[in-house]
């Protein structure tokens, strides 16, 4: 993985300082509130899970980081830098990268063209030379192809290399999306429910390729997931929301104690 | 008896026996075959980036046609206006994709396709208002495109070739390769079709759509303006051959929707398909089957393979 190690990244943010802050976002779908005054941080190089129960707003909050929804109030600080409105694919030429909960992948392509496409952004060759397809073009078209069939060894998928998405059972997919996220080489990855609907085999490779990522690249992780054992075993620090509004914040332990937690949970006797 | 001989023999045996002519029907049927594969590219592209049947195509290339004419008739000296033409066709995309697509981004595509039949009937009044409803002449020779006709004589008689039809063909098959090529095969291309499958995960790649959108536009604005002068100095440039757009479909549906070898294949055979059936089929009812046939063919071909000759594979896991 020689070309991953000299990373694009600009170092100027220590591992343990906040990558990304969220401060006292509300979120409103007309009269709904998604989120109300949520507050917290992601730190570079940790995983962090935020968990809660069915429509406490965590995709919605996973949406507004990368930019697929804005926050009518409240503050989203990346690398030091607050913004106002983003628009997601600016997020991904900042270096967050994402998965969804359904999986959206470009079914009619292979595999390894879904891959590709997640180095758009790292590509630089100039239209012009695009239109012949030659020189510098096609110089670069093969570095990134190396650089995606690393990638590709990395995730044990090289038999489906070239089959198309769209035929490939749910694990597999997940799979090839998370590739996808990777080739964009970010500093942050939001990964949505990476766990759902599969079973505890898949489970324990995805586990291991989420905790892989981290070691090796340094990749700073948000994960969604309902799945508490995983979720307790791979991150560092988790946030709780339940009804939009954060209940608990902590490590796995502090949180797994919180009444609040535990209550939302399983349910309370009023 | 003397119907299927009349159906399945006697063609063939005129073929045989007249072979120049049958030569001078090939040539026409290809000449037009290419022009029908370069409006069928033009639908094509804008299929392949958003998912959508533009059926604004065909007002395209008339307004593209009329662009061009009305500024020369304004005293721009040809190669002048065909430099504004492509950057009025420019703006229209930059517009089209700022008015129409952006504030329907992740909509259903039948509300997209909805949204071309209104561009098409804004296209028409704008067109209207400022060039007028009349039929105009295209500026041929001010283009440079050439005129007349070379006589081969070859196999027992003479085949005619029109020097305007050979152009279109040679500037035709030009524009298709480089098209197919960028296309199919770059960094561009791929983030085309990636935008075409799926445009929320094409965003989280970080590709801009408002970007994609505006260049596939424009280029479909570029085939437009070219099929524009090459219909245009076949009959004239008037509003009725904005109704092209519909002998696009016949042909997309034999090529795949989502192909642009198929656009090229499928225009080919449907071309010659229908000037062969015209001279040697036509006669038996009457004639004038020239203007029906593609669609006969096209419905054929949707039982067999309704993603067409070279479609993108119709996968469904259920």
């Amino acid at each position: 993985m020689n070309a991953m190690n000299h990373s694009e990244f600009r170092q100027d943010i220590a591992p343990g300082d906040t990558l990304l802050a969220v401060d006292n976002v509300t979120l409103r779908f007309g009269g709904v509130k998604a989120i109300t005054d949520v507050s917290f941080d992601i730190r570079k190089g940790e995983v962090r899970a935020i968990i809660g129960p069915n429509g406490a707003g965590k995709t919605s909050m996973l949406n507004v980081i990368n930019g697929f929804y804005h926050p009518q109030e409240g503050r989203i600080t990346y690398r030091g830098q607050t913004r106002s409105k983003m628009r997601p694919h600016v997020a991904a030429s900042q270096g967050i990268a994402r998965t969804f909960q359904n999986v959206a992948l470009f079914k009619g392509m292979t595999t390894l063209d879904n891959i590709m496409v997640g180095r758009t952004l790292k590509m630089r060759t100039p239209f012009f030379w695009h239109l012949f397809r030659h020189g510098p073009a096609m110089r670069e078209e093969i570095e990134h192809r190396k650089f995606v069939e690393e990638i590709i060894d990395f995730l044990e998928i090289e038999h489906i290399r070239k089959v198309p998405v769209g035929k490939l059972p749910y694990g597999l997919q997940k799979r090839v999306e998370l590739g996808r996220a990777l080739a964009m080489q970010p500093e942050l990855l939001l990964l949505d429910e990476p766990m759902a609907g599969m079973n505890l085999e898949e489970k324990e490779d995805m586990c291991r390729f989420i905790l892989d990522t981290k070691e090796q690249y340094g990749t700073t992780i948000a994960l969604i997931e309902h799945d508490m054992g995983v979720v307790m075993d791979l991150s560092d620090r988790v946030v709780v929301l339940e009804y939009g509004q954060k209940i608990a914040d902590g490590t796995p332990d502090e949180v797994k104690k919180n009444q609040k937690v535990i209550d939302a949970y399983l349910g309370v006797a009023h | 008896m003397d119907l299927l001989f009349k159906i399945f023999i006697d063609p063939f045996l005129q073929m045989g026996a007249m072979p120049d002519l049958l030569v001078q029907t090939l040539w026409e049927g290809l000449v037009s075959g290419v022009l029908y594969a370069l409006i069928a590219l033009g639908f094509v592209l804008i299929f392949k980036a958003s998912g959508v049947f533009n059926f604004a195509q065909g007002i395209m290339v008339v307004f593209a046609g009329l662009t061009l004419v009305g500024l020369h008739e304004k005293g721009v000296p040809a190669w002048l206006a065909v430099l504004l033409t492509l950057g009025v066709m420019l703006a229209l995309a930059v517009a089209v994709e700022r008015v129409v697509l952006r504030p329907l981004v992740n909509q259903p595509d039948i509300i997209l396709f909805m949204a071309t039949f209104g561009l098409t009937y804004v296209l028409i009044g704008i067109g209207e208002f400022i060039f007028g409803g009349e039929p105009k002449q295209m500026i041929t020779e001010e283009l440079g495109l050439p005129r007349g006709a070379i006589d081969v004589a070859m196999l027992g008689g003479r085949v005619t070739f029109q020097k305007i039809d050979i152009a279109a063909a040679v500037i035709a098959s030009i524009m298709i390769a480089a098209l197919a090529v960028f296309f199919q095969y770059t960094r561009i291309g791929r983030a085309l079709r990636a935008v075409a499958d799926s445009h929320k995960a094409a965003l989280s790649v970080g590709i801009s759509l408002n970007q994609i959108w505006a260049i596939v536009w424009f280029a479909a604005g570029i085939v437009a303006l070219i099929t524009g002068i090459m219909w245009g100095a076949r009959s004239d440039v008037s509003f009725a051959l904005q109704t092209i757009a519909l002998k696009a479909l016949p042909v997309l549906i034999l090529g795949g929707f989502t192909s642009i070898p198929g656009a090229i294949v499928g225009g080919l055979i449907i071309g010659i398909g229908e000037k062969l059936a015209e001279f040697y089929w036509g006669p038996l009812v009457g004639g004038g089957i020239e203007n029906w046939i593609a669609y006969v063919i096209a419905l054929g071909f949707l039982m067999v393979r309704p993603q067409g000759l070279f479609g993108d594979k119709i996968i469904e896991r259920i």
